[in-house]
């Protein structure tokens, strides 16, 4: 046993691939299940997501234009980096939802598995979800998939790993970039996903992980209008409606909450892809 | 401005017969197989052509509404949603027979009520609508191959509202694969274009289509909200303005309904200065002068590149010289009436408020008749992408110019809009088009063409333009339950 005296760290919000503490200068105090102080965490501002959104909108170009087999990859890459931290997410995510060693690992081995498959879909989307169309003329038609925009996650409360990558991962695989709302009682473990996302080839501004209180940014992003869409999974289930209705200021594509929290190890299909996906068109004439 | 430019020739009447069509004196709701009062004070529709009242409509109040929301429910849980998928398909079949066999009826109807020219009724709406149900038909019992689970299930009862430009087409855009996939319609027509939904009532009882499975109930804004707002329906989807879709999206929020929104746009027309300018300047007029520009995919802002800005402009006031406006029944008129007195005094204040903001508006020498809604073929020029008429959806024949100097500029311009509906592209560099189309943020783009629809081609916007697709295999997710 060393009697070293362990080097704490500041949780802080990741925001355009870089780390900075609130602009409010806000902090909360995180307690483990037991109610054990771990950490005074950033509690995120308006200004905060304001500026998220305005990494999130900077990053999609260049996100949404890479190739699939580039965004695969990068996926990956985080499920790599991951799998290095393995140890240091069990911890946390035990702290975090109070569960036993072995469920913790469970956890965090689902969470890793998922960025894999998840990091296999992106080539594949395209295929599955696009279409030759036999219009009824001389016209080659066909349609892709494409991603809507920038995303609001309101990220689950109780899950906060295995549920945090379940919500984000199908975000980004389709080519979107993120502003997450992390869990707000729950948050260390994505403070460390962050950390993971910047080592991990994911370009700065593709994710944007806010620790606070979903219920206090919930509506900024909402009505933000440089927001195309937003998934309320996490959302407040008193305010989930108003959030849905402020959403609908700017057409956003909406996920509605769950009524109780999923089972996040359950195979989530294509659910959570689809939503955030449009399909363009394209026609041209044949022979004209 | 006007131009004295004269067509080389002049044109005999060629009007289409209205003696194929027997317009009642009044009309009900369509409300489980049978016409039926509306309470409501009933509505007179008007050919816009002539501002002659047609006939007299019914209202529906939320008491009918009610009434046709539960015959829905009851035919999708005795009749339609127990029937075998393939008897389902061929109800669809009957439908889309019928709606050929009696496609001039419907054409001229159409005309009559919407003030479109018949050609356009003729040749493209009606043969489409047709072609909706035909294809859809297919579907319905193969809805398990079309990638959306192994075992998609329909969500109820479908409350739909449409617009006034596509009377019947919006109609078959939304009946077919709602029946196609198992659930039960209450349709609310457009409160100026409801003739054509009335017929189609008589043909699916010419096809037996079990009582409730179709259901119309005509009015206007209130009886659309009923039917939005109505407890009893699963799946709500409306084609119509940006505004009210908002306001749709509002009200289904924090219910289980399902919603997809068609809405408004302002397309940009992207013409490159290696475009075949005589094609172009066709597909600049098809793309904002079909259908009086009622078209909410419409070509409205024309993005010139600037090298050859004074040479498209110039062919095309040469080419819109020769348009036709005029009598809709007319088998040679181009551009038909203006469908409202409402939708005209829209069109003429955002032209004047282009002409206030500093665009050049030019506009052909032609007639309008002397009674009707008419507008005539309008393009300005000198327009800055801050000018309404470069940001507001006119929904009608006015066309807003715009320069470019790169592509990226281009894209820009084309892209700085809340609308993402649709874009067209003029080049013949394949590359190219190959780019700027992956560029655009718009949910149908043509290339080298414009304004062409079909049930196999998913239909639908980005952004602000809605959400949810309608033809092809996506538009089926629309009305079912994925179990993936």
């Amino acid at each position: 046993m060393s009697d070293r005296l362990a080097v704490r760290k500041t949780y802080k919000l990741y925001v355009g691939g870089a780390f900075p503490r609130s602009e409010s200068g806000r902090t909360y105090e995180v307690t483990d299940a037991r109610g054990h102080f771990l950490g005074n965490v950033a509690r995120a501002s308006r200004k905060d997501a304001r500026d998220a959104v305005v990494a999130a909108r900077g990053a999609f170009a260049r996100w949404s234009g890479a190739t699939a087999y580039n965004r695969g990859q990068v996926l990956y890459r985080v499920a790599e980096v991951m799998e290095g931290r393995h140890v240091q997410f069990c911890e946390e995510v035990s702290a975090a939802e109070g569960l036993s060693g072995s469920k913790a690992r469970a956890a965090v081995d689902a969470a890793i598995d998922r960025w894999v498959w998840y990091a296999g879909w992106t080539d594949k989307l395209a295929a599955v979800l696009g279409s030759a169309n036999p219009v009824a003329g001389p016209y080659f038609d066909f349609s892709l998939p494409e991603p809507s925009g920038v995303v609001a996650v309101l990220a689950p409360q109780q899950s906060s790993l295995l549920g945090l990558v379940s919500v984000l991962a199908p975000v980004l695989a389709t080519g979107n970039t993120a502003v997450v709302v992390t869990s707000a009682e729950r948050p260390i473990p994505a403070v460390t996903l962050g950390e993971v996302l910047a080592t991990s080839d994911v370009p700065g501004g593709v994710v944007n992980l806010l620790t606070g209180d979903a219920e206090e940014l919930g509506p900024w992003l909402a009505e933000h209008a440089d927001v195309d869409g937003i998934d309320l999974t996490g959302a407040p289930a008193s305010r989930a409606m108003e959030f849905e209705r402020e959403a609908a200021g700017t057409i956003k594509r909406v996920v509605r909450p769950p009524a109780t929290e999923p089972d996040w190890t359950a195979d989530p299909g294509l659910s959570r892809m689809t939503p955030f996906l449009e399909t363009k068109t394209v026609w041209h004439p044949i022979g004209i | 401005m006007t131009s004295s430019t004269r067509a080389p020739f002049e044109y005999a009447p060629a009007p289409e017969s209205r003696s194929i069509v027997t317009i009642a004196p009044s009309y009900g709701l369509f409300v489980d197989g049978e016409f039926v009062d509306g309470s409501g004070e009933p509505l007179k529709t008007v050919n816009p052509a002539t501002e002659e009242v047609l006939t007299e409509v019914a209202t529906g109040t939320s008491a009918d509404v009610d009434r046709a929301v539960r015959a829905a429910r009851k035919a999708f849980e005795k009749t339609w949603g127990p029937m075998r998928p393939a008897d389902r398909g061929k109800y669809l079949f009957r439908i889309a027979r019928l709606l050929q066999e009696r496609a001039r009826e419907f054409a001229v109807l159409e005309s009559l009520d919407n003030g479109k020219p018949i050609r356009e009724s003729r040749d493209v709406d009606v043969p489409l609508a047709a072609a909706h149900f035909f294809y859809h038909a297919g579907w319905a019992d193969k809805l398990e191959h079309a990638g959306l689970g192994p075992d998609p299930r329909p969500l109820g009862v479908a409350g739909q509202v449409i617009p006034w430009n596509f009377p019947l087409l919006m109609l078959a855009w939304k009946v077919a694969p709602a029946l196609a996939t198992g659930n039960t319609v209450v349709l609310k027509p457009a409160e100026t274009t409801p003739l054509t939904a009335l017929l189609f009532a008589e043909v699916c009882r010419q096809a037996d289509l079990p009582p409730g499975v179709v259901n119309i109930v005509t009015g206007a804004g209130e009886t659309g909200r009923a039917v939005v707002e109505h407890e009893d329906v699963d799946k709500v989807a409306f084609t119509g303005s940006t505004e009210v879709g908002r306001s749709i999206a509002r009200a289904v929020a924090g219910t289980q309904k399902k919603l997809t929104l068609e809405l408004g746009g302002k397309a940009a027309n992207i013409v490159f200065d290696d475009a075949p300018i005589d094609q172009a300047v066709e597909g600049i007029v098809q793309g904002i002068f079909f259908n009086q520009g009622h078209v909410c995919c419409a070509g409205s802002r024309l993005l010139v590149q600037e090298s050859i800005h004074d040479e498209v402009i110039a062919s095309l006031q040469r080419r819109i010289g020769t348009l036709r406006v005029g009598d809709p029944l007319d088998k040679n008129t181009d551009i038909g009436a203006i469908n409202s007195a409402e939708q005209l005094a829209r069109i003429r204040e955002l032209s004047d408020i282009g002409e206030a903001e500093g665009a050049q508006r030019w506009q052909p020498a032609c007639e309008l008749p002397e009674r009707g809604y008419w507008f005539p073929p309008t393009v300005f020029t000198d327009v800055s992408p801050a000018h309404r008429i470069a940001r507001d959806e006119v929904f009608g024949p006015v066309l807003s110019v715009l320069t470019f100097r790169t592509p990226d500029e281009a894209v820009a311009k084309a892209n700085n809009t809340t609308y993402g509906l649709s874009a067209g592209i003029w080049s013949e560099k394949g590359s190219r088009i190959l780019k700027i189309a992956d560029q655009l943020r718009a949910g149908v783009v043509w290339a080298n063409t414009f304004n062409k629809f079909d049930p196999t081609s998913p239909f639908g916007g980005y952004k602000q333009s809605g959400y949810g697709r309608e033809g092809g295999r996506h538009g089926l997710a629309a009305y079912l339950e994925s179990t993936r």
